[in-house]
């Protein structure tokens, strides 16, 4: 727990980064939520075996990185953290899929290598395009931007909570489980059940705050609406950068940059 | 002013499980009195302040807020007037920064964006807490929630304020800061408090509850005076009131 304490910890540091001031951060969130939308789109839409034909995408992540000022280490730490789940999802596909696909000298790839490295390169690109965009945008404008896009305002309203209260939820579960693991003495304590009444408990507890938030709430007249402040304009700035990016991932997806940049250069070569 | 009322006449509330919280509460608070609402855990002042802001509604007996009496029309006027400031500073800030868990009330009441901002800005000057408007809250201590989350409730102009264990969790300094601020708030005060020594500067005025019922209403002091009173209500003297446990002699001659 006290490692899940740890990253959750970390994951403010993303809060911090979301408040910088360059010209990237004050775009308006609905271009960076839906720029990045249409990113995660092109990406995962892509053939199976499709692998070279990613690589150019690397390009919207580094822009991101350099014109949003956010230090690199971070991002591929955090990254890398959720690697081992995309490299256990295509494990399996070179034990499955044997045929041959390309030769390299005496090495012969499978099939299943390729689409392997795909699903990897794919979670890579996805994962570090989400995180940026919450580093350069901030959890509550990205909600805020879902709602003004047309989400309904309870999910967005519900996404906003969740990342208010993850925190104070992490903290009361962490100080449960220190407390059970500080009177089990390194054994198993009570085994599964302790952990079932563990949990059990934390739900209560979850639900007695929701409970007191909402007092909270109703004694300042909410009502069930939320009102936005000051909202932000959809510019000019906003419409070069949305339909900017886009066309270019569009372009990516349907031509094979890399295979064409390959051809002329190998043509020319002849 | 009859804005600054408070009464309560008969009040009783029974909650769905069968515990009888309130039996038979009345007592009358008037413009500008400061009031401490004391009792062991469990004697029934969290439902009482509950029933304040309209949150709870009494099984019998009625709350009066000035001219008010709890309808579904009054609710919100009452919620206005009645400004609650929760024991979890967790529970009151719930927005993603100061500001606008500050501003949420002025919104809610509909205010333009220029007095939402007059009234942030006020608010958050009155109790030293400017210079957090645009940090989220969980990277506020302690005593800076519950200073931010007095503010969420100032914003809106309230003419009563009502506290739950005001100094709860908080370090001696920053409780004593605390103190000082709410001396010079000039809103009806209503505390609930297990510290009795706050309760003895901050207060002329304590209602004793037991098991649901006032067991006293009077000026602090004599309350506090009276022993029999408070064992009975398993209380205790305030500590500045106690002998000191070092050299025995008593500070406060009694």
């Amino acid at each position: 727990m006290a490692s899940i304490e740890g990253t959750i910890l970390d994951f403010k540091r993303l809060d911090q980064l979301a408040r910088g001031g360059t010209s990237l951060h004050r775009i308006d969130a609905r271009a960076k939520v839906v720029v990045a939308l249409v990113f995660i789109l092109s990406v995962v839409s892509f053939d199976r075996y499709a692998l070279t034909a990613l690589l150019p995408f690397f390009l919207y992540p580094a822009v991101v990185l350099a014109l949003g000022n956010l230090p690199a280490d971070y991002f591929v730490r955090k990254v890398a953290l959720f690697l081992p789940f995309a490299v256990a999802v295509g494990m399996l596909n070179p034990i499955f899929d044997r045929e041959v696909m390309i030769r390299l000298g005496p090495f012969d790839i499978s099939g299943g290598w390729v689409s392997c490295a795909s699903i990897v390169v794919r979670a890579i690109l996805t994962i570090s395009a989400a995180l940026l965009l919450v580093g350069v945008t901030g959890f509550p404008e990205i909600c805020r931007a879902l709602e003004r896009l047309g989400v309904p305002q309870t999910f967005a309203v519900q996404l906003l909570f969740l990342y208010r209260y993850i925190f104070v939820l992490t903290e009361e579960g962490a100080r449960s489980s220190r407390a059970r693991e500080l009177r089990s003495f390194g054994g198993k304590g009570l085994g599964i059940h302790s952990f079932g009444s563990l949990v059990g408990h934390l739900l209560l507890r979850t639900w007695m705050r929701a409970d007191r938030i909402h007092m909270a709430m109703l004694a300042r007249g909410f009502t069930g609406r939320f009102h936005a402040l000051q909202p932000t304009r959809f510019g000019g700035r906003e419409l070069l950068y949305l339909l900017g990016w886009s066309a270019l991932f569009v372009v990516l997806r349907l031509r094979n940059v890399p295979d064409l940049l390959g051809s002329l250069v190998t043509g020319a070569l002849r | 002013m009859s804005h600054h009322l408070v009464e309560a006449g008969n009040l009783r509330h029974v909650y769905p499980d069968g515990t009888v919280a309130l039996r038979d509460v009345s007592f009358r608070i008037t413009h500008g009195e400061s009031v401490a609402v004391i009792g062991a855990n469990g004697a029934g002042k969290s439902t009482l302040l509950l029933h304040l802001n309209g949150y709870l509604a009494p099984t019998a007996g009625e709350v009066r807020i000035g001219d008010l009496s709890f309808t579904k029309r009054t609710l919100q006027e009452i919620r206005r007037r009645v400004g609650m400031v929760f024991q979890d500073p967790d529970d009151q800030l719930f927005m993603p920064t100061v500001y606008e868990d500050v501003a949420f009330g002025p919104v809610n009441l509909g205010l333009s964006p220029e007095e939402v901002e007059a009234r942030v800005k006020g608010a958050l000057e009155q109790v030293g807490a400017e210079h957090l408007r645009e940090r989220p809250p969980y990277r506020l201590s302690g005593g800076e929630k519950k200073r931010v989350a007095i503010a969420t409730v100032l914003s809106m102009a309230p003419d009563i304020l009502v506290m739950d264990e005001p100094t709860n969790g908080l370090d001696p300094f920053a409780r004593r800061r605390l103190i000082e601020l709410m001396k010079d708030f000039r809103h009806t005060k209503i505390f609930t408090s297990h510290d009795l020594d706050m309760v003895l500067e901050l207060c002329e005025r304590t209602i004793v509850l037991h098991e649901g019922e006032i067991r006293a209403d009077g000026p602090t002091l004599d309350i506090f005076r009276d022993d029999g009173l408070l064992a009975a209500c398993r209380l205790e003297k305030p500590l500045s009131m106690q002998g000191c446990p070092v050299c025995g002699i008593h500070l406060r001659k009694e």
